[in-house]
């Protein structure tokens, strides 16, 4: 595949030229940390961050979005009718989204995009997006992307991946999207630097690995019934840090909200760790404690994912859970206990 | 701190021995620099998994709420005068505990730190009262005094107030300490200037309640904003549900809250929702010279009812 090369004195220029064909987001440090957000004409993307506190899902999958509005004022034409939101679908290009962050948009369709269900508004603003990823020449310590299916490098989910190579950055053409998004902002300089060499070396800096082969080999009810889990859980706040956080976690909840005449149902981020969630009518609640909660969030993302899907693990090992756990419970020691577990006598299995 | 370590698990493994709790509620060594992780020791034999360094700034109270077993407990100064809220406050029984004390010296500021340097933090070590920052191309030393957390920099109770066992001698605590002195500025601000302090304080919160529950105060079976039948607060990011959520659980920790510091050590966006609990803790000083949890015989002001309270502010 292509590979273009765009100096960076020429990175400002090129995104004006495109910024008429896309709305841009990128990585902005606001406080004390980078996040995703929308830029204003002519804002450019910091790309001096190692990864956004939070993940890029927000750019699809907003933490609170509108669904529906109504009007209950019988003055308004429509009054009593259950309107779907009006939703700026236009292109839109992430820059400098992490190819972790990319990968896990694949990992979501699965929830959002499938044969049984779509689901217009996560699917429509996908599909309206451009994934202008930015490689890892330096990834963090506590990033095992390597052990999750993904890399400092990975394509998968993106569209251009770019390279930082000091004065200009090398930009991979993955996709045609991606072809289109460089055309438009007028980086056409092609050029055969090989990207191979920077990938090896930053691969080589991964330091840490995670073993997932186990997984999927052992028994459900086994590993739900394994005595780790309350000593794994002990800790656990139940916040929703790590959901909220993780570019892979799916969950929502749906909402209705209304003011005077109008009103408009909604869905926000969930969270496994919260105590409405799977809370039934009837008062009961499947996973009504902490441990419950915790197993819930591991088992779905180390197990039930791997099993239904048959693609490996529900992560990409961005590392962004263990990094902001207030209480440090680290996903990667809970997969160790999951992938090595041997049921023991005295454990109450079956 | 080795020694402090040594000690806790001198006194824990003997109480686990001589069967005296059923339990040790400490940290275990994090798997993070700067972070330790609460853990629950059962055996003699595992005692060597606790620790003791500048990082265990969690507060364990919050891991003693309705146990029914008998508890061995870690408490430096804060996590003491929150076990006195509790034992008042029914969370737990006193027979119940074996409060182990730990005179304190201050947690590091892990915020700090990290803003300190571009670089990712390798590893923080402690010598002779410096604090020694590795990076992946530099090491760094500071003053441990000049890292401390804010609350612990402005913490005028490092000795637990209440304890059956103690891990080391007393500290000296910090004399003619300022507590208010943002607070006082904040009041002073003129009512546009103080709104949009707090729009901007809380604009960052994502609602993830790891400050809530990270407070051993919040332990409500149902919080007010997870009460949904019917439902008291919006759900959604809406910045006035947020602020509603902030300014009504510092309310509910009035005259409980022992600037313990937890809530901001939790947050995953660094807010310093402090400023709301300690406004509140110095009205509670100023109207009934109250400081929380210092004392198993009195209850906090705010749920006793007294003829001769001074009531100067209804004019
Ligand atoms: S694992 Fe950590 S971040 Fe997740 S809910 Fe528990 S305390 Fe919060
Ligand atoms: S589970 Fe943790 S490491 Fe994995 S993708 Fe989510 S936040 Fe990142
Ligand atoms: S911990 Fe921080 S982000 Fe989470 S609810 Fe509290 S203030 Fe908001």
């Amino acid at each position: 595949m292509k590979v273009i090369k765009i100096d960076k004195k020429d990175w400002a220029g090129g995104l004006d030229k495109a910024s008429s064909g896309y709305r841009f987001f990128g990585p902005v440090e606001d406080k004390e940390c980078h996040n995703f957000k929308e830029l204003d004409k002519g804002e450019l993307p910091d790309f001096n961050f190692s990864n956004t506190r939070l993940s890029a899902k927000s750019v699809v999958f907003p933490q609170t979005e509108a669904m529906f509005e109504y009007s209950l004022d019988e003055n308004e034409a429509d009054h009593h009718l259950m309107k779907e939101c009006r939703k700026n679908d236009a292109p839109r290009a992430v820059l400098g989204i992490r190819p972790c962050d990319a990968s896990a948009f694949l990992l979501v369709k699965r929830n959002f995009d499938n044969p049984e269900y779509r689901d217009p508004w996560w699917v429509k603003a996908y599909e309206s997006t451009t994934f202008a990823g930015l490689a890892c020449n330096n990834p963090c310590a506590s990033c095992f992307c390597t052990s999750a299916g993904c890399g400092p490098f990975d394509e998968k989910g993106l569209d251009v991946l770019l390279v930082d190579a000091g004065d200009h950055f090398l930009a991979k053409v993955v996709t045609e999207k991606g072809r289109k998004m460089l055309a438009a902002a007028g980086w056409n300089a092609e050029t055969d630097a090989d990207i191979e060499a920077l990938k090896k070396d930053a691969e080589s800096k991964i330091s840490s690995f995670v073993p997932t082969d186990k997984l999927k080999d052992k028994t459900t009810m086994e590993l739900y019934n394994a005595a780790f889990w309350e000593e794994a859980a002990f800790a656990c706040l139940n916040c929703g840090t790590c959901t909220y956080s993780c570019p892979t976690c799916w969950c929502f909840d749906i909402q209705d909200e209304s003011k005077g005449k109008s009103g408009i149902r909604m869905r926000n981020w969930d969270s496994c760790m919260y105590p409405l969630f799977t809370l039934h009518g009837s008062g009961h609640n499947p996973r009504g404690t902490k441990i419950h909660r915790v197993r819930q969030r591991f088992m779905h993302k180390l197990k039930y994912y791997v099993d239904k899907y048959g693609d490996g693990i529900q992560c990409v090992g961005c590392g962004r859970c263990i990094r902001l756990c207030p209480v440090n419970i680290d996903i990667r020691k809970i997969c160790e206990k999951m992938n090595s577990y041997e049921p023991k006598a005295g454990d109450c299995n079956r | 701190m080795s020694n402090y370590t040594d000690k806790i698990r001198e006194i824990s493994e003997r109480l686990l021995k001589e069967g005296r709790v059923d339990m040790v509620i400490g940290f275990k060594q994090g798997t993070m620099p700067m972070m330790n992780e609460p853990c629950f020791v059962k055996k003699p034999e595992d005692v060597s998994k606790l620790v003791w360094d500048s990082h265990c700034g969690i507060n364990l109270a919050n891991y003693l709420t309705d146990r029914k077993e008998k508890i061995g407990v870690i408490a430096k100064g804060c996590d003491s005068r929150n076990i006195v809220t509790h034992i008042i406050e029914n969370k737990i029984k006193r027979e119940q505990l074996v409060i182990i004390g730990v005179p304190c010296k201050g947690m590091i500021d892990r915020r700090k730190i990290a803003s300190m340097s571009d670089a990712e933090i390798l590893s923080v070590a402690e010598q002779n009262g410096k604090v020694i920052v590795k990076t992946k191309d530099a090491e760094k030393r500071y003053e441990r005094t000049d890292l401390l957390q804010k609350n612990c920099a402005l913490c005028v109770h490092r000795n637990p107030v209440i304890y059956d066992e103690l891990a080391a001698d007393l500290v000296e605590e910090q004399k003619n300490v300022d507590r208010y002195a943002d607070i006082r500025e904040i009041e002073a601000m003129p009512p546009d200037e103080k709104w949009h302090l707090f729009d901007d304080l809380f604009s960052a919160c994502i609602r993830c309640y790891a400050c809530r529950n990270a407070c051993p105060l919040c332990y409500c079976p149902t919080c007010f904003v997870d009460e949904s039948r019917p439902q008291w607060v919006g759900k959604s990011t809406d910045p006035i549900d947020t602020k509603t959520f902030h300014f009504l659980r510092a309310y509910h920790c009035a005259g409980r809250c022992t600037d313990c510091g937890a809530c901001e050590r939790a947050c995953p966006v660094g807010i310093n929702m402090r400023l709301l609990t300690r406004k509140l803790e110095k009205d509670c000083f100023e109207s009934f010279g109250w400081e929380a949890g210092l004392s198993l015989d009195q209850r906090p002001p705010l749920d006793v009812y007294k003829t001769n309270d001074p009531e100067d502010f209804i004019k």
